[in-house]
């Protein structure tokens, strides 16, 4: 077993203890801070059902982002769009056998990289040459979108360019899921490309990637608009009533 | 500062985006309350000693109490989709009016002392210590927001920076450093009951003024009950409503409604006001205060139904918050909504065919309908969603021979402010209000070049206020500015009283 092999498969089960017990912290954390008070952004759905089908447009395609800037809406969605495909391409590695429906994404999943690039090279521009956009974007915010892109032509770099020993990585891969280590293949691409998905992964709690958890509990867009037929009280907020009368 | 001059920003033919200037506005700040009026609230006089550890913990306190809060410090991507909706932004050019820029003067504070990135590297993340400079900012750019929500619809995460002015504000009234306007009104209404400390027999005198008004104009004895037990309704209203042009009109035109449909109904001098400041300052218990003298005034007046008069922010606690605050109402009668919009009343008098309208007599305008931003993002009227959009327009419909809408980026979801919501509607911000007004006006300016509209029409106080005050500077008259219910008003066809009528109708045949 060699050194490398080592240090990733420490790496691995590091970023993933990370990633999900302070992610998973996060989500207990908004779970139970209470929402005292309705606020939905009007026009709201004023059922569940209806609540549902508007998370469901935000998620899959970006409602309010369109109506606020078709740029950053085509970028935006274009990355997200790209990055699901690839994610779920990486199934592939993940898996054995291979689920069909994840070989049948494979050539999309392939050429998905370029669309996820294109997207975040559209978000950078934007970021750099919109002046309100420079203006609001904090150093981590341009390093966010770099450590994005460098994964994508790593990645892409492997899948087109030059071919990686993927059936070691897989071999590695489910070793580590298995606790039965194989060694990682020695290729400097893949471990720059392995490198920064750790990276991501241990980021991702501790920064803007939460939006992807907050979004679920954003309560202007979760919320059912019905005050006047459900009265609505907190925990906290009851305990103010003592000093109500009538 | 109220005098300060400034340049009034000049209509383009198009909605421009403005490119940064920075600080254009650092200079604009309200009064700040004076030691009584802080403490009568239960905020201290002035800035504390340890105004910083006091801030750092109210933030974690508002935190853990608003998931709102929390979920929106942390989920900003710094997308930029919010940056070119504020109207605020629109007419300073401040960068610090961008919502996401105003969000992250707080946001910078909340990473620096309450997470992890911001505690190990705060300038790779943008935190930043809490510093009196940083105060300063706060008290300058969270009383320039109106809480209006505009962004909020933009924003893919519907991330409000209302949510996080208010904890703003919330922060700076537990250091000490709260803005007059504000709280002095809070103040006013604790103890008086309306935010213009307009005591019982004024508002009596006032009602009583009103009424021989309209029976000399029509003929009719309209009645402006005040605390009269038994009635049905009670009606709260804002109370510039009783004094304030063209508030006044519209207060005439909802008595008109409720004399020609024979509803009794009564306002309360004890609850004389709809306006709830205590959002405004994001305080839930002065909020939650205020809103238990409503249901206070309907227990002893032992009415069946509260209806709201026309006031934006007021709407929005009383259709989203009052069944909080002080509910339950289960003594009131459940056939009808609590509370209700006075614009749902005369909607649904105008459906059942009760009211007696001639629209020609509002012949003389054309009319256009400026949507209230709190009524627009954040309530809702009748039992469908966007009900506040269309109620109003079928009541101006009804009432006015000559409708048009203003551009639809202006309209609706995505109405403008007024520029004087949300604590603004004061004298020491008045180049804020001029300024703020500006998107409004350019679409104002649209339809009146292009289709001959000559008033606007609103259903809120302060936009009233605000539009009667900045039209001028824009090149508009005060009086462009109209109540809805004023419009009903002049619809309405009163029958002169039987008593009334010999006397009267001699004099004109002789």
């Amino acid at each position: 077993m060699s050194v490398l092999t080592i240090i990733f498969a420490v790496l691995f089960y590091m970023a993933t203890a990370i990633l999900l017990v302070f992610t998973a912290h996060k989500i207990w954390l908004y779970a139970k801070t209470p929402a005292p008070l309705k606020i939905p952004t009007t026009p709201a759905p004023t059922t569940r059902s209806g609540v549902v089908f508007r998370m469901v447009k935000e998620l899959t395609i970006f409602e309010s982002l369109f109506k606020a800037s078709k740029w950053t809406w085509l970028f935006g969605w274009l990355f997200h769009f790209g990055l699901l495909l690839v994610l779920l391409r990486h199934l592939r590695y993940f898996t054995d056998p291979v689920w069909a429906w994840v070989t049948f994404l494979q050539p999309f999943g392939k050429y998905a990289a370029f669309i996820m690039l294109a997207g975040l090279a559209g978000l950078w521009a934007r970021r750099i040459f919109v002046d309100r956009v420079r203006y609001i974007s904090a150093p981590s915010d341009h390093l966010m979108l770099l450590l994005l892109i460098a994964i994508g032509v790593t990645g892409a770099l492997m899948t087109f360019v030059n071919h990686a020993d993927i059936v070691a990585l897989k071999a590695f891969l489910l070793g580590l899921m298995a606790f039965d280590w194989s060694p990682l293949p020695n290729d400097f691409v893949l471990i720059v490309h392995l490198s920064l998905v750790i990276l991501l992964m241990i980021i991702f709690p501790f920064s803007k990637l939460l939006h992807a958890p907050g979004i679920f509990f954003s309560p202007t867009r979760n919320q059912v608009d019905n005050p006047r037929e459900r009265r609505h009280v907190v925990d906290w907020a009851n305990k103010l009533e003592s000093s109500k009368t009538g | 500062m109220a005098a300060a001059e400034f340049k009034v920003p000049k209509i383009d033919e198009y909605p421009v985006i403005p490119h940064l200037q920075e600080d254009a506005m650092a200079h604009s700040q309200p009064y700040i309350a004076k030691p009584d009026f802080q403490e009568k609230l239960g905020f201290p006089g002035e800035l504390v000693d340890n105004w910083k550890e006091v801030a750092i913990d109210k933030m974690g306190e508002l935190t853990g109490k608003y998931r709102s809060l929390q979920v929106f410090l942390d989920s900003c991507v710094k997308c930029g989709a919010c940056t070119d909706k504020c109207h605020y932004y629109l007419g300073t050019a401040d960068p610090k009016n961008m919502p996401v820029a105003r969000q992250d003067l707080f946001r910078k504070v909340y990473r620096r002392y309450h997470t992890l990135s911001g505690k190990l590297f705060p300038k790779l993340v943008g935190a930043e210590d809490l510093t009196e400079e940083v105060l300063d900012d706060w008290y300058s750019y969270f009383h320039q927001c109106s809480q209006c929500r505009r962004c909020s619809v933009y924003c893919p995460y519907g991330i409000d920076t209302a949510e996080i002015s208010m904890a703003a504000r919330e922060v700076m009234d537990a250091v000490g450093k709260g803005q007059k306007y504000c709280n002095e009104i809070i103040g006013k209404v604790h103890v008086i009951g309306n935010n213009l400390g307009l005591p019982e027999p004024a508002l009596a005198d006032t009602l009583e003024g009103l009424e021989e008004d309209v029976e000399e104009e029509t003929g009719a004895t309209v009645r402006f009950p005040l605390d009269v037990k038994g009635a049905d309704v009670l009606l709260v209203t804002p109370s510039a409503d009783f004094f304030a042009e063209p508030h006044i009109d519209g207060l005439i035109g909802y008595a008109k409604v409720f004399h020609q449909a024979g509803i009794s109904w009564t306002l309360s001098s004890f609850a004389s006001e709809a306006a709830n400041f205590g959002m405004f300052i994001g305080s839930y218990e002065n909020m939650q205060k205020l809103a238990l003298r409503i249901r206070q005034a309907a227990i002893d007046l032992g009415v069946k139904r509260i209806v709201f008069g026309e006031c934006g922010h007021a709407w929005r606690v009383a259709y989203s918050f009052l069944n909080t605050l002080a509910g339950p109402f289960d003594f009131l009668d459940q056939d009808y909504p609590v509370p209700q919009h006075i614009c749902e009343v005369t909607h649904s008098l105008i459906q059942e065919g009760k009211l007696t309208l001639d629209a020609s007599q509002n012949d003389d305008m054309v009319i256009t309908y400026h949507d209230s931003c709190n009524v627009a993002r954040a309530s809702r009227m009748g039992d469908r969603p966007g009900g506040q959009f269309e109620i109003p327009r079928e009541i101006i419909k009804a009432v006015c021979n000559n409708y048009v809408d203003m551009p639809s980026y202006s309209i609706k979801e995505g109405t403008y402010c007024c520029g004087g919501g949300g604590g603004l509607l004061t004298d020491d911000l008045i180049e804020l209000r001029v300024k703020g007004a500006l998107p409004r006006m350019e679409a104002l300016k649209n339809v009146v070049d292009n289709y001959g509209v000559t008033h606007m029409a609103a259903i809120c106080a302060i936009c009233k206020s605000q539009f009667s005050k900045v039209f001028p500077y824009y090149d508009f008259s005060m009086d462009q500015v109209v109540s809805l219910h004023q419009l009903v008003s002049n619809a309405i066809v009163l029958p002169p009283d039987e008593d009334s009528l010999p006397g009267e109708e001699q004099a004109e045949a002789a």
